[in-house]
C-alpha cells in the first residue's frame, strides 16, 4: 500500500468535522525523558538478551523451548535435558567463540556453565548462561514482523526456508504481507499466509496462532522487530519458536518502564552521552566531528572522508546553543581522544556565539592542548569567531576547507 | 504557487505556549505567515505575539478557520494532538516533534490518509514557500523566491544547501523537509510528484540520506519527469547498523546504502553532487 498525497489538500477550504475526541486533555508530563525541546536526540534500540526475549514471547503465549538461567554453575539444579548451555551476551558469533555447549546430564550442564561463565566474547564478559531445551527439529521456517517504511505499514514476513540468515533466502520464497495498522491482523491475511506457504491444515493452524500472538506482541510492546528464526516444526508435529529476537523502539519507553534498565546497543562512552541526552556515536577513525543536525553531521563525515580523513566519533548538537550542553558534549568527545576535532555548525537559529562559548569553556576546563578546526555559521557568527580565536581554534569558511585543515593538522601531529 | 503551503494558508500552532512554539510563532509571523490561532489545553484565552490561544482545536477552528497546523507538542502527546486537529477539519499537519513512537506514527499516517489529510514530518523542519509563508523552524533569511523546489530528509543540511542556492541567485518555489524518521507522512517521492505538477517549479533539488529506499523510488519517478532533478546523498561513509542521529538513517539488511542511492540517481540520469556546494553548480550547468 502506498499513499498518494492530494496536492490541493493543504489549500482547500476546510470544513470542520465533528470531533470524535472532544474533551481529551493532555496528560501531565511524566517521567518521560524524551520531551519536546530537549535539544539533543539520542537514537538507539533496546536490545534483549536471549532469555529476556524468550520471557516476553512466553508472556504472549508464543511456544518457546523451556530453559533455566544461571549466574553460577550450581544454579543449574534441574535443567531441561538434553540442553544447549548458551552464553547470554549481546553479540553474534558466540557459538564460534565457544559460548554454546551441549549437555545430556545435569552434571554436564554445570560443567558447561562453569566453562562458559566468565568467558570474554567480544567486548563482553559472560555473566549468565541459559540452559535451553534441545529441540527435535524436523523442518525450519522463518517468521518476522517489522515495519515497511515505504508502505508505512507493519509487514509480516514468512518463509518455509528458515533456520539460515534470512538475507540468503531467495526473495521469491519469502511471503510478505502488509498489515493495515488501524484494523490489525485480520483472518484473511492468515489464510493468504497459509496458502502462499502451502502449509498443511495442521501446520497452518499453529503458524497462524503464533503469527497472531507475535503481531500482538509487536503492537503492544512497541517493537521494531519481532523475529522467529527458526520457527521450528518438531518431529512430533508441534511448532515452536526456536529462537526469539526482539527490538523495542526506545521512543516508547514511557509506555514500557519495565524496559528502562535493559542493556542498550552502546559503547560505555555512548552510554555516558545517552545519560546526558547527547547524540554521540563512536566510529573507527580518529577525527572527532561535532555538527548540528543529523544530515549535516553525516555530510561533514563524508566531506572529511573525501579529503582523506576519517571520523572517529560523531556528535550531533542538534538545535542546542546552550553553552553548558555544548561543553558537556565537547567533554565527551575529548574522552574519545580524537587526533583533531572538526566543529561544523550551521546555525540558522542556533546562536553561533553561545556554541563557541561552550567550546571555549570545555577547552579551558580540559587544560591540555587540543587541535580544533571550526567552521561556524549563523547568528552572531563574527563574535563566535573571536571567542574561538582566543581559545586557539582555527576558523575556516567552508566545510571543505575545514576538512582539509583537520586532515593537515592530524598529519602534523 | 509552490506546494502545500501558500500565502492564503491560515496556520494554527499547537503547543504555542511552549518555548519552541512561542519562539517559532514569532519567526513565522515575521516571515509573513498568517498565523491565526494557537492551541494549548489549559491556556485558552491567552495571547502569544498577538495570536489568540484556545484550549482545543475545535474552538480554534470554529473561531479562526485555520486550514493548516504546525505541532510543537511533546512526543507522547503528538498522536492525540494530530488526531484532534484532523477531526477539527484541518487538512495539512506539519509535525516538528521528534521521538514520536513508531507505532503512533504508523497509526497516524494511515488515519490521516483515510481522512484525506496530509502530514509533513514528524521529526522535520517544516516547509517554506519563499515570499509567501513558512510553517516550520528554518531560519527566515536563507530563502529566496524562485523556480526551484527542494525536498530533503534533513534540517541543517537543507539550510546549508538552500543558503548556497540563494547566494547563487537560485530561488526556491517551496522547500520541504519531510523529516528524518522511518515513517513520515509525505514521502520524498510524493513531494517530488507535487513539484512535478506545480507550474511554479522548474526543477527540483533532492537531499537524501542513507536508510530506506525513498531515494531509489524518487529516482524512478524523476526519470519520467520533464523537469530536471539534482541530488545529494548524505552518509556515504556511515558504518552499517549504526543509527546516524536520524532514526531513519540506518543501513540494515544491506538496504539503504549511499551507493545504492547514488547508483539509482545516476542510472536515472540525475546529477549527484559529491559535495553540498556542488548543488548550485549543477543547477547552473
Amino acid at each position: 500500500m502506498t499513499f498518494v498525497t492530494d496536492p490541493d489538500c493543504g489549500l482547500e477550504k476546510h470544513t470542520p468535522a465533528s470531533s470524535l475526541y472532544g474533551g481529551v486533555r493532555f496528560r501531565k508530563r511524566g517521567r518521560n525523558k524524551a520531551k519536546w525541546g530537549s535539544a539533543i536526540a539520542p537514537r538507539t534500540r533496546v536490545k534483549f538478551l536471549e532469555y529476556q526475549a524468550h520471557a516476553v514471547f512466553r508472556k504472549y503465549g508464543i511456544p518457546v523451548p523451556s530453559g533455566a538461567l544461571a549466574a553460577k554453575p550450581e544454579d543449574l539444579v534441574n535443567p531441561p535435558l538434553p540442553c544447549a548451555v548458551k552464553a547470554q551476551v549481546l553479540i553474534g558469533g558466540r557459538g564460534k567463540a565457544g559460548g554454546i555447549k551441549f549437555a545430556k546430564t545435569a552434571t554436564e550442564a554445570r560443567a558447561a556453565a562453569n566453562a562458559i561463565l566468565g568467558m570474554r566474547i567480544g567486548p563482553y564478559t559472560v555473566k549468565q548462561v541459559y540452559a535451553q531445551e534441545k529441540l527435535d527439529i524436523a523442518r525450519e521456517f522463518y517468521l518476522s514482523i517489522t515495519f515497511d517504511r515505504s508502505a508505512r505499514a507493519p509487514v509480516l514476513m514468512a518463509s518455509t526456508s528458515g533456520g539460515v540468515d534470512i538475507e540468503s533466502v531467495p526473495h521469491a520464497s519469502i511471503v510478505r504481507l502488509h498489515v493495515p495498522p488501524l484494523v490489525g491482523l485480520q483472518p484473511y491475511l492468515l489464510r493468504n499466509l497459509a496458502r502462499r506457504l502451502k502449509l498443511s491444515k495442521k501446520l497452518a493452524a499453529q503458524v497462524s496462532d503464533i503469527a497472531i500472538k507475535a503481531y500482538a506482541l509487536f503492537r503492544q510492546e512497541d517493537a521494531e522487530l519481532v523475529e522467529i528464526n527458526p520457527l521450528a516444526v518438531l518431529k512430533n508435529g508441534r511448532v515452536v519458536a526456536g529462537d526469539a529476537k526482539l527490538v523495542i523502539d526506545d521512543n516508547a519507553e514511557h509506555r514500557h518502564p519495565e524496559y528502562a534498565n535493559l542493556p542498550q546497543d552502546r559503547t560505555p562512552l555512548e552510554e555516558e552521552a545517552h545519560d546526558k541526552g547527547i547524540t554521540f556515536i563512536q566510529l573507527d577513525g580518529d577525527i572527532g566531528v561535532i555538527a548540528n543536525g543529523a544530515g549535516l553531521t553525516m555530510a561533514t563525515l563524508d566531506v572529511l572522508n573525501l579529503k582523506g580523513g576519517k571520523g572517529g566519533a560523531f556528535l550531533d548538537l542538534a538545535g542546542t546553543d546552550n553553552p553548558e550542553t555544548v561543553k558537556q558534549a565537547f567533554e565527551i568527545l575529548l574522552k574519545a581522544k580524537p587526533s583533531v576535532i572538526f566543529l561544523n555548525v550551521f546555525g540558522g537559529i542556533t546562536k553561533a556565539d553561545t556554541v563557541a562559548t561552550g567550546v571555549e569553556q570545555a577547552l579551558l576546563a580540559h587544560g591540555k592542548k587540543v587541535r580544533v578546526v571550526a567552521r561556524i555559521k549563523g547568528v552572531n557568527e563574527d563574535r563566535a569567531k573571536e571567542i574561538l580565536s582566543d581559545a586557539g581554534v582555527h576558523s575556516v569558511e567552508t566545510i571543505e576547507a575545514g576538512a582539509e585543515m583537520a586532515v593537515k593538522l592530524r598529519r602534523a601531529r | 504557487m509552490g506546494i502545500l503551503l501558500g500565502a492564503e494558508t491560515r496556520l494554527m500552532v499547537q503547543g504555542i505556549t511552549g518555548h519552541q512554539g512561542t519562539f517559532h510563532t514569532r519567526a513565522m509571523l515575521d516571515y509573513g505567515t498568517k498565523v491565526v490561532a494557537g492551541v494549548t489545553p489549559g491556556k485558552g484565552g491567552t495571547v502569544v505575539h498577538g495570536v489568540p490561544v484556545y484550549d482545543s482545536c475545535e474552538e480554534a477552528v470554529a473561531t479562526e478557520t485555520p486550514n493548516a497546523s504546525i505541532l510543537f507538542v511533546p512526543a507522547i502527546y503528538a498522536k492525540d494532538a494530530t488526531v484532534e486537529a484532523i477531526e477539527a477539519g484541518v487538512r495539512l499537519l506539519v509535525i516538528i516533534t521528534d521521538h514520536i513512537p513508531f507505532h503512533d506514527s504508523l497509526d497516524l499516517m494511515h488515519y490521516a490518509h483515510l481522512r484525506g489529510a496530509s502530514i509533513v514530518g514528524p521529526n522535520c523542519p517544516g516547509l517554506c514557500t519563499p515570499g509567501a509563508a513558512k510553517a516550520g523552524i528554518m531560519p527566515n533569511h536563507i530563502f529566496l523566491p524562485g523556480p526551484y523546489g527542494v525536498v530533503s530528509r534533513s534540517g541543517t543540511l537543507t539550510y546549508e544547501i538552500v543558503n548556497m542556492m540563494t547566494r547563487a541567485g537560485l530561488g526556491q518555489s517551496t522547500c520541504i523537509g519531510i523529516g528524518g524518521d522511518p515513517i513520515v507522512g509525505t514521502s520524498m517521492v510524493e513531494a517530488l510528484a507535487l513539484f512535478a505538477k506545480d507550474p511554479a517549479t522548474r526543477g527540483v533539488v533532492v537531499v537524501g540520506e542513507i536508510g530506506g529506499t525513498a531515494e531509489e523510488e524518487t529516482a524512478a519517478l524523476a526519470k519520467t519527469m520533464d523537469k530536471p532533478v539534482w541530488a545529494y546523498v548524505a552518509g556515504r561513509t556511515a558504518p552499517p547498523g549504526k543509527r546516524m542521529g536520524h532514526a531513519g538513517a540506518i543501513i540494515a539488511q544491506g538496504m539503504g546504502t549511499a551507493e545504492s542511492k547514488v547508483r539509482a540517481f545516476t542510472e536515472a540520469g540525475i546529477p549527484v553532487a559529491k559535495y553540498p556546494r556542488e548543488i548550485p553548480e549543477l543547477i547552473k550547468a
